[in-house]
């Protein structure tokens, strides 16, 4: 009985959880103006996103969203990985100070980030746009590759670098050829969340995409709320939205399941991807 | 050898310039007056407009409001899906997860959905519950850390001393669980007490928070004002952090998620 | 020093980290195929001493030769001379093959050329077949197997192994060393093995360094190292020793134990004091105690294998350890015998401590890094003075305030009826204690010096 009780509230809290999400599905596939209304299965709202007329700026939109995140975590994941040798080889208080540092972006909540960055650019004149988001994604970006490289390089067998110099490899060879297979995965978990973080962002961008049209997804979002509330064309585009990211999700968890049974595996310890 | 520590710099560099340097300038600009001297007038206008107070005021509330509905509804979630005698599947823990993935701003949109579905306007209610469906998951997931890590050892031997279920619940499991309910109260109270674009879309924009004052000043090139707003927030979210962190010892049980 | 046939030369290495000097003026020449071993226990600078060679350490005094050509800035991946890691540190996303060909590789050698020197190594560590093989899922021998050939398949002219053995169990320990003695007779290539593990080094090396707070105490054969320690350390060290204070008489002539023995040393003087060595195998046990040089009580008799160990009590309050074929009965007393060549006298440079210090008033000395009441001198404030302290004058107290200087224990010998102990105070003095208290490596002491013990000079003037 206990235990009834105690599944049917978890259910129940998942039940309402994710309630909107089933209902914005099922009514993408309609045509009502208003929800709640069924007035017929339709795939109409699907095809009008891709060719109404209004809707090449969401195109656009997407494009932006896309290859934001993805210079956003490329240089995010190269930075954050150097970065993280480099701390990796630090000691005593320079060490404390950067990865002091480096917590800031991920305790700062995001309407703080944004407006610090706007002000950034405001003061040394930099122009609002495609760069100023792209940085703006990559400061809040790194410091999660670095949190996922660091704990590889803690497991290294510190001698590894130096076997690789005494069988003749020169410095920049043993960084390619030996320390960065070995954190890899660390790098590819850095990226994948880079990325997510980068496309789910709202507010920084909102801040620091100036007023030259620039516009992602969640700005599009946004905008068109902000102007009539939940429209229905919204509702295919944030259904496509939503499974994305399960879909995103549901490969990463696999991932970094499968990275730490093999670390299981060879260790015997758990890590945390 | 050691020549590798310089591969740091690069960073230090960028940290200093896009995130050290970007906090230091809220800090000026919200000292700083139209010309660029120094003033308290910043402050002292915000002090001075009771509407600003106002909502300012009526944000706590509704941050405060929203965290203990959370931890209320959250904390029974967590030590059910913890508890192995309850619950033995970890797929409700992945339920409860994917969802902190979701765009803020879509999953508040979905709730504008739920609600028009039921017919229910929106406003006050609305957004109370917009702000509990988006961030109890938040609540739920370091609490159910630090439950599922909780050596079981604990509690048998407060049984073993005569405790009962209740008194082992609310002497041993809540105290224990401490790290956890703080990080979860951090991770609830900072976004809600930060949020704009959530109150906008679930009240129609009749109801404004400290959030939505902020940005509209900074939209409106009022950035000393709307920076001196900012540091009043960081302050606030300063103050809780300093509180939660000594109410316990919090590890690196708030990670991320994945 | 440099013979022509030396393939390793080291001139005047040193090497500070932080306060603590790692090596002290090292001067080592290793000769073209020889199986040196550099031993000690941790700490004593020899792991220190072979990453300057391998290049991991900069190297800041002195200088290292490499077939008489200086290599100190030779960068670690352009010397011709590869390393065996203590935790192995194979590459773990690269298979057992990949592991060995990695250095081939990188020199850019055919892949047919790669192939055959992979194989001919496998085979040499006997681990044929396992090319394809995860460095992850093979066992510590079998990973150490893959690190040697991963070194030696680069034809290296000297050969580095870093406690190679340490991370293996006894049984694998002993069978690799025969076959690590059998690889470097089959290249003829120069093994530097660092350990701390005397036995191991008695066994593999034809050299054996004995190295000690960053210094070396004595380098030779482990015939001579054993049978002719330097000095009581050393001796210590390695096997199983019984050391005395001793006097030699006159040449040949040495007291010890309260007796007086014939011996093969000459050239110390009359009267001069000494320290003596005998291995615990090498002193005679005869049933009648008439028919020895001297006696003693059995104590104890503890069966070790192959001998007995016998702990025995001189009249005269010495302990004498024997190792012999036939057990005696505790209690029992019995004759000793001690054959002239078996007695290893060594050299005491002093038998006080000379400690310099400096006056801080008429009765109150600055030295060894704290100020010590001290006899009326008439010198005044500022004078430069030697003090001199008799080793069992100084009085080590169990409650580190108590002391005028703290200190740590740094190394303790027993000798026969007494213990014999270097300390190091906070600030990297030492002072040497004879005492009849027990006490533990490591041990932190306050030093007392009781101003009627010291005997203070003017300090000499270039002093």
């Amino acid at each position: 009985m206990k235990k009834f009780l105690a599944q049917a509230y978890i259910w129940l809290l998942l039940i309402i959880l994710y309630a909107p999400i089933v209902i914005i599905a099922v009514f993408s596939f309609t045509e009502a103006k208003v929800m709640g209304n069924w007035t017929g299965f339709s795939t109409n709202l699907y095809s009008s996103l891709f060719t109404g007329g209004i809707n090449s700026s969401l195109i656009t939109a997407i494009i932006n969203t896309i290859s934001i995140a993805l210079i956003a975590a490329m240089v995010s994941t190269a930075l954050g990985t150097v970065a993280a040798i480099g701390i990796h080889n630090l000691r005593g208080w320079r060490r404390q100070a950067i990865t002091f540092v480096n917590n800031i972006p991920m305790m700062n909540p995001d309407i703080i980030t944004g407006i610090s960055l706007f002000i950034l650019f405001v003061t040394i004149g930099l122009t609002q746009g495609y760069l100023t988001v792209v940085l703006a994604h990559i400061s809040f970006c790194t410091p999660y590759v670095v949190l996922s490289v660091m704990p590889r390089l803690t497991q290294m067998n510190p001698n590894v670098y130096e076997a690789a110099l005494d069988l003749g490899a020169t410095p920049m060879q043993a960084l390619r050829k030996v320390i960065i297979p070995d954190i890899k995965p660390g790098m590819i978990s850095g990226f994948i969340l880079s990325f997510t973080l980068s496309i789910d962002d709202f507010a920084v961008t909102l801040f620091t995409k100036g007023n030259q049209g620039l516009e992602t997804l969640s700005t599009y979002i946004y905008a068109d709320a902000r102007k009539g509330g939940l429209t229905p064309e919204l509702r295919p585009l944030m259904t496509i939205i939503i499974f994305t990211v399960l879909l995103l999700l549901i490969i990463i968890n696999i991932r970094s399941l499968k990275i730490n049974k093999k670390l299981n595996e060879k260790n015997g310890k758990k890590v945390l991807v | 050898m050691t020549k590798r520590s310089t591969l740091a710099a690069p960073y230090q560099i960028f940290l200093v310039l896009f995130v050290v340097l970007p906090l230091v300038l809220i800090l000026i600009y919200a000292f700083m007056d139209g010309n660029g001297g120094f003033t308290f007038s910043n402050f002292a206008t915000f002090a001075g407009q009771p509407e600003a107070i106002k909502t300012f005021v009526y944000s706590i509330e509704v941050a405060v409001i929203t965290t203990v509905l959370c931890l209320l509804l959250g904390y029974p979630a967590a030590y059910i899906m913890s508890n192995s005698q309850l619950n033995r599947s970890s797929i409700t823990v992945i339920l409860f997860i994917l969802p902190m993935w979701i765009n803020m701003l879509v999953r508040t949109l979905a709730t504008v959905a739920l609600f028009d579905f039921v017919r229910i306007p929106l406003g006050e209610g609305a957004l109370i519950f917009g702000m509990v469906y988006n961030f109890l998951p938040f609540m739920i997931y370091p609490i159910y850390n630090i439950l599922k890590k909780m050596d079981q050892s604990y509690i048998e031997a407060a049984q073993d001393l005569g405790a009962s279920p209740r008194q082992v619940f609310f002497k041993v499991i809540i105290p224990l669980s401490m790290p956890g309910i703080s990080s979860g109260v951090l991770m609830v109270f900072m976004p809600t007490i930060s949020t704009f674009a959530i109150a906008e879309l679930l009240t129609m924009n009749n109801i404004k928070l400290f959030g939505t004052t902020i940005q509209e000043n900074i939209n409106n090139g009022m950035w000393n004002y709307g920076a001196a707003l900012a540091l009043i927030m960081l302050v606030i979210i300063g103050i809780t952090t300093v509180f939660a962190d000594s109410s316990s010892n919090r590890e690196e049980d708030a990670g991320g998620p994945i | 020093m440099a013979g022509k046939d030396a393939i390793i030369e080291i001139e005047h290495l040193s090497k500070v980290f932080g306060t603590t000097l790692a090596l002290n003026d090292i001067n080592l020449s290793i000769k073209k195929g020889e199986f040196v071993t550099l031993l000690g226990p941790s700490g004593c600078g020899k792991t220190t001493l072979l990453r300057h060679i391998a290049g991991f350490i900069k190297v800041e005094e002195g200088r290292i030769l490499m077939e008489g050509k200086d290599i100190s800035e030779v960068p670690p991946f352009r010397r011709e001379l590869n390393t065996v890691f203590q935790r192995y540190a194979l590459f773990p996303q690269l298979d057992v093959y990949d592991n060995i060909a990695f250095g081939l590789k990188l020199k850019k050698l055919p892949e047919k050329e790669i192939n055959k020197r992979v194989k001919k190594m496998l085979k040499m560590v006997s681990m044929t077949g396992y090319e394809g093989r995860d460095v992850n899922s093979l066992s510590g021998g079998q990973q150490q197997r893959v690190a040697i050939a991963r070194a030696l398949v680069n034809y290296p002219k000297v050969l580095l192994l870093d406690e190679p053995l340490a991370a293996l169990d006894l049984k694998m320990r002993k069978d690799m060393q025969i076959e690590l003695k059998e690889i470097h007779k089959k290249l003829g290539i120069t093994f530097i093995y660092v350990t701390h593990d005397q036995e191991e080094a008695l066994t593999l090396s034809d050299t054996i360094v004995v190295m000690k707070d960053g210094r070396i105490l004595q380098t030779g054969s482990p015939i001579d190292i054993y049978n002719e320690p330097k000095n009581a350390f050393v001796a210590d060290f390695i096997g199983d020793s019984n050391i005395y204070d001793a006097v030699m008489i006159e040449d040949r002539r040495v007291s010890f134990c309260g007796h007086e023995f014939e011996c093969v040393d000459e050239g110390f003087g009359n009267n001069a004091p000494a320290e003596v060595v005998i291995r615990p195998e090498d002193i005679y046990v005869l049933p009648n105690p008439a028919a020895g040089q001297f006696t003693g009580v059995v104590r104890s008799c503890t069966f070790k294998g192959v001998h007995y160990e016998m702990f025995v009590d001189t009249p005269e309050g010495y302990e004498v350890m024997i190792q012999d074929y036939n057990a005696f009965e505790v209690g029992s007393e019995i004759g000793m015998l001690i054959k002239p060549q078996d007695i290893q006298v060594m050299h005491v440079s002093r038998v006080e401590n000379i400690f310099k210090g400096e006056m801080v008033d008429s009765n109150h000395v600055d030295m060894i890094g704290g100020v010590f009441e001290c006899p009326q001198t008439g010198f005044e404030r500022g004078q430069k003075v030697t003090v001199r302290v008799p080793y069992d004058k100084v009085d080590l107290m169990d409650n580190v305030e108590d002391g005028t200087v703290c200190a740590n224990i740094d190394f303790l010998l027993y000798k026969g009826n007494h213990y014999a102990i270097h300390v190091l105070t906070e600030d990297g003095y030492s002072a040497r204690v004879s005492t009849n208290d027990v006490w533990d490596k490591n041990d932190m002491v306050g030093i007392k010096i009781l101003p009627g013990d010291m005997t203070i000079e003017k300090a000499e003037e270039n002093d």
